[in-house]
């Protein structure tokens, strides 16, 4: 028997991939355009003893799945933008606590309620940087369905892994568009399971105390174990302090543990570039339109790749560095006014050789619109 | 198969996304053929024109969305006035008689067809009326076999009104064939 295909909407692959990594509990608001997934999993999660909650607003969407994910439930909420924004309080909160939990960002046209129902990829660094605090995050991202699929589940097992809040920052295009999706069988793609500790009922149970590997073993709560879990920095029992060498070694912490193994979760696909005189790099759906170029030139004899990052934070600046290190130009291929760029610039050796092909009017960014603006580059005008 | 690319306009309710879909859908479950369906969203979406683009073909398709259709349906006299220009020379422009008055040539074959009226005079509902301009296209474009198309259906449709889309499917197929002598 072969797989399951399916023709989908990008939001509905998110939703089986959700459900295949193993997604319990799901607490959301919809909005345009990621309401399909909220949507689908009110139908399907019931259907499996899952739970599905539409909350009042996003603040407490992410409160409800934080609160899930604790007792430990595997779970997500879905949102764009505006409530992206309302999210950010709990996203630092999640950070702090070192919860799992995935959060879909199907980007939409901003800021504030912006452009509902068109593309834009403007929430990259609001990914990254937009709750307070030095911190670190895993954002991942996908230009087709099988990708968004792989994505997510890679969303659920991150979480688990380092134990952190994981954005999925997809966009309209993908989102919204339809295409072939091959289900993988159940055990194709392996799954992490939460880490839980090994101490005893009756037994101190310290919840913030890393292991010599760095992570922290999970005690569902309200089961064997009485702790603590706050916003405030805190000490190996989850009890709020001020000392010092504390606040010096959860930050630390915080931030190393990701930071420190940006090569381990850099996910990314590469085309054509063994010998690219110019290396695009594009994530999302640009890069559809980006590879679309890269296929087009190769055929003419051109010199031409494409860096298709998934892994967007933390921010894979070695492996790009080693990508772009005989590029005679990189072009970076976003819908933004050059998020990404910023970080390929302090990443490459020859910042002077970056460049940026973008679109901002909320259309989605065309072949040609790369090709006008590489010819422009390349001294050839439009 | 070579690459096929379609615009489907008309306006809301006509059924012209639920068309594309339907295509699509044949096309990657019954065909083993790659498609990419993709359509226009928010307040151009309800009423005024709507549009759906599909793509079709054997290999990988990258960029989504359509530029240049090789086949273009019109359903309404403002789709055909917004869209017929943008026809790939040497395609095929396809308009209901009952809807839109065409009123310049393009470089493209066109076929004016009285789709709703045959549909409403021998089925009686004008709701398959999509369905007998997807006969229609799959048999000009020679793109998917109308057995694929009622497979999709059979998911999608309740059984009572299988029978109907089936009659409205072949009378597009029967449509098409006429009109390609």
């Amino acid at each position: 028997m072969g797989n399951t295909i399916k023709f989908v909407q990008g939001n509905e692959a998110c939703v089986e991939a959700a459900l295949y990594a193993g997604l319990d509990f799901f607490a959301g608001y919809p909005i345009t355009p990621s309401t399909e997934i909220a949507e689908l999993l009110a139908y399907r999660l019931p259907q499996i003893g899952g739970k599905f909650i539409q909350m009042e607003d996003e603040i407490a969407s992410l409160c409800a799945i934080i609160g899930a994910s604790l007792t430990g439930r595997k779970v997500m909420t879905a949102t764009s933008g505006p409530g992206f924004s309302l999210m950010q309080e709990a996203l630092g909160y999640a950070v702090m606590t070192e919860i799992p939990c995935v959060i879909a960002n199907v980007q939409r046209g901003g800021p504030s309620t912006g452009i509902p129902t068109h593309v834009s990829q403007g929430d990259i660094n609001q990914a990254r940087w937009g709750t307070h605090g030095d911190h670190a995050i895993i954002a991942l991202t996908a230009s087709n369905h099988q990708d968004v699929f792989a994505m997510t589940v890679e969303a659920f097992n991150l979480a688990e892994t380092y134990r952190t809040p994981v954005i999925l920052l997809f966009d309209e295009v993908v989102g919204h568009m339809r295409e072939k999706l091959v289900l993988p069988a159940a055990g194709e793609i392996p799954l992490v399971d939460r880490l839980r500790t090994s101490v005893k009922e009756g037994v101190d149970y310290h919840p913030y105390l890393p292991r010599e590997d760095g992570r922290l073993p999970m005690s569902d709560f309200g089961g064997v174990h009485r702790y603590n879990v706050t916003g405030l920095v805190h000490d190996m029992w989850g009890f709020p302090s001020t000392d010092p060498q504390t606040v010096h070694g959860l930050l630390r912490h915080l931030v190393d543990k990701l930071e420190n193994r940006a090569n381990e979760i850099a996910r990314y696909r590469e085309y054509h570039l063994e010998d690219a005189e110019i290396v695009m790099i594009s994530y999302g759906s640009s890069a559809r339109s980006a590879l679309h170029v890269v296929e087009n030139r190769r055929q003419r004899g051109e010199r031409m790749g494409l860096l298709e990052l998934q892994t967007l934070w933390p921010f894979p600046s070695e492996m790009v560095r080693q990508k772009c290190a005989h590029a005679k130009s990189v072009v970076v291929v976003e819908m933004n006014m050059g998020q990404i760029m910023q970080s390929v610039k302090l990443a490459v050796a020859h910042p002077e050789r970056v460049f940026l092909a973008n679109r901002i009017d909320s259309n989605f960014i065309t072949p040609s619109d790369i090709m006008n603006i590489l010819r422009i580059i390349q001294g050839k005008g439009v | 198969m070579e690459r096929c690319r379609l615009v489907f306009s008309g306006s809301g309710g006509q059924g012209v996304i639920t068309a594309a879909i339907l295509l699509a859908e044949a096309a990657v479950l019954c065909e083993g053929l790659n498609a990419v369906q993709s359509q226009s969203y928010g307040a151009e979406a309800r009423g005024g024109a709507t549009r759906s683009d599909v793509i079709i073909a054997d290999g990988r398709i990258h960029y989504p969305k359509v530029l240049q259709p090789n086949v273009l349906v019109c359903l309404t006299q403002e789709a055909y006035n917004r869209f017929a220009s943008i026809v790939r020379p040497g395609g095929l422009l396809i308009t209901d008689t009952r809807y839109v008055k065409v009123q310049r040539k393009v470089d493209a074959q066109q076929r004016e067809l009285p789709m709703y009226r045959t549909v409403v005079e021998q089925v009686g509902k004008p709701i398959v009326f999509n369905i007998c301009m997807l006969g229609v296209v799959i048999t000009l474009a020679d793109l998917v076999r109308p057995e694929s198309i009622m497979k999709v259906l059979e998911g999608r449709v309740p059984k009572d009104f299988l029978e109907m889309n089936q009659r409205a499917l072949q009378l597009g197929v029967e449509m098409g064939n006429a009109a390609k002598a």
